[in-house]
């Protein structure tokens, strides 16, 4: 049975280990003998913290233990490299962080850096994933369909071109801000949607991506309150706020539409509607300002039925002068659907279909089945609900898709 | 630490003589600030790809043709070797190359071998 240390200890693994990595990687300039020494750090406290007790700041102890072995560790390894000689002499004179703050920098620190520009999109969003969020390679490979093997290799690949290129861990100068900004909100919005429509497996959602993106979002806000970067943690909050409402019991898909409102998160749809307000205040406004808005719209009304239809749609106009994609134009077609009856959006959702950019999107054949199923044109429903189903792995989606293709087939 | 900043361009959009000679001398006035920041440590213009030649040897056997290694859109019109602290430095060292607005600048981590012999 694990004493009461052992258990604050994993507490403190779960919650803390991040945070601790990140001042790591600046203090010792270097991913993997943080990642190694904080390894080291947490086997001593396996064997101390039951004997002596927790120490009352662990994360500093953690950070402090850390740094000690990786001083030995270049100490023995100078015999090898006279650098290292010197680095592990300047480490043992610098100082380290005590306070909350400071940790915070270097988290912030850490994520630019895996988002830095230098490196590949698909390897910024693996880096972040592993060396800010702690997720294990098998977790990222099975959240983005692809091999653990291939994801390695990112990572691998990603601290290599950091460390060869030299790479600088620091937040960027208030100049290069808003460029650099973009990549790493696009990183963390594609963790929340991870997080939030999980692409595979049995689970509809996995709370510790979802919660993880939000903490980088709060942290975000707190350095550049831009409508932005205001719109991304707005978005996040207002969909995470339904995620009690959006799974059933059994662990079935419940549409927006069908969802007991009830069960929404007051508090986040507060915090988001309020950061909507701010953001809309201080244009220019962009992509996650204008899908926060609509999200807002959605939190505000008491039923499905009191939607505000009409200004969604507006915002939706608004998105597509900016962005006119494929996806933002679908979004509003089932708005128009919703405002002006099925046959109105159906007409839009055909005319991009056939334009080809959506053949593989299975929302977009969910889109068209449903509305042909409003419209009684069951033929047509079924097989745009069989093409969805070809395009989708998320178990709950399927067995919903499943559910409406029986409905339609007359069963 | 040292970068290797290699300017590309389509050689083809370089038709406005004028205009070349402004951006050298554009180019020279950058390695002059470089230069005062301690981080220039050589650079220079390329005469046109038509007048590249290359060397292979296979097999103990040399190999002279006439051209570039490999025909290719943009071609290498110029480099610059700098000292910069980071890569960020490196970047904004290189969106100063003139040659960056007509086409790319590939910037390259040098690898610091030991032995070389030390140049004055």
């Amino acid at each position: 049975m694990p004493t009461d240390p052992l258990l604050r200890l994993d507490e403190v693994y779960r919650t803390e280990s991040r945070r601790a990595f990140a001042t790591l990687v600046r203090l010792l300039g270097d991913f993997d003998l943080a990642e190694e020494c904080l390894h080291d750090a947490f086997a001593v406290a396996v064997e101390q913290w039951p004997r002596d007790g927790v120490p009352e700041n662990p994360r500093a102890w953690l950070v402090s233990t850390a740094r000690f072995k990786a001083i030995d560790a270049l100490r023995r390894r100078a015999k090898f490299a006279a650098s290292l000689a010197f680095v592990a002499t300047r480490l043992a004179g610098s100082r380290e962080p005590i306070s909350d703050d400071e940790f915070e920098d270097d988290r912030l620190r850490l994520i630019f850096t895996c988002c830095h520009p230098a490196i590949a999109p698909s390897t910024q969003i693996a880096l972040t994933l592993r060396e800010v969020c702690g997720l294990s390679t098998e977790d990222i490979a099975s959240a983005f369909l692809t091999a653990p093997a291939t994801i390695a290799q990112r990572i691998v690949r990603g601290k290599a071109k950091i460390r060869a290129a030299k790479i600088p861990y620091q937040v960027p100068s208030l100049a290069d801000l808003p460029e650099r900004i973009d990549s790493v909100l696009a990183v963390v919005y594609l963790v929340f949607n991870e997080g939030y429509s999980a692409s595979s497996g049995h689970s509809l959602t996995r709370t510790d991506l979802t919660e993880e993106a939000i903490r980088l979002g709060r942290l975000l806000v707190e350095l550049l309150p831009d409508a932005e970067v205001l719109g991304l943690l707005a978005l996040m909050l207002l969909t995470e706020s339904r995620r009690p409402a959006r799974a059933s019991s059994t662990g079935d898909l419940v549409l927006l539409e069908e969802q007991d409102r009830s069960l929404w998160n007051r508090e986040q749809i507060a915090e988001g509607r309020a950061l909507v307000a701010r953001a809309v205040a201080s244009p220019p406004i962009g992509a996650y300002a204008i899908q926060a808005a609509i999200a807002a719209l959605h939190a505000e009304a008491a039923t499905a039925a009191e939607t505000n239809w009409g200004r969604i749609v507006a915002w939706y106009d608004l998105q597509l002068r900016a962005d006119p994609s494929p996806v933002v134009e679908l979004n509003r077609a089932v708005a128009i659907a919703l405002l002006d009856g099925p046959a109105a959006g159906l007409d839009a959702i055909e005319s991009l279909l056939n334009r080809g950019e959506l053949a593989d999107y299975h929302l977009a054949h969910a889109a068209h089945a449903d509305l042909c199923r409003r419209l009684g044109r069951f033929d047509e429903a079924r097989d745009s609900y069989r093409s969805a189903l070809a395009r989708t792995q998320q178990e709950p989606e399927r067995r919903f898709l499943e559910r409406r293709l029986r409905e339609v087939s007359g069963q | 630490m040292r970068y290797l900043l290699l300017a590309y361009s389509d050689e083809g959009v370089w038709t406005d003589p004028n205009e070349l000679d402004a951006y050298r001398l554009e180019s020279v006035a950058l390695t002059h600030d470089l230069h005062a920041n301690g981080q220039y440590l050589g650079a220079a213009p390329l005469h046109p790809v038509a007048t590249a030649t290359s060397v292979r040897v296979r097999d103990g056997k040399r190999l002279v043709t006439d051209g570039p290694f490999a025909e290719t859109s943009e071609q290498l019109g110029g480099f610059f070797l700098i000292d910069a602290a980071n890569l960020d430095e490196a970047i904004a060292i290189a969106a100063r190359i003139p040659g960056a607005r007509k086409g790319t600048v590939e910037i390259r981590p040098v690898v610091e071998l030991p032995g070389l012999p030390q140049l004055n």
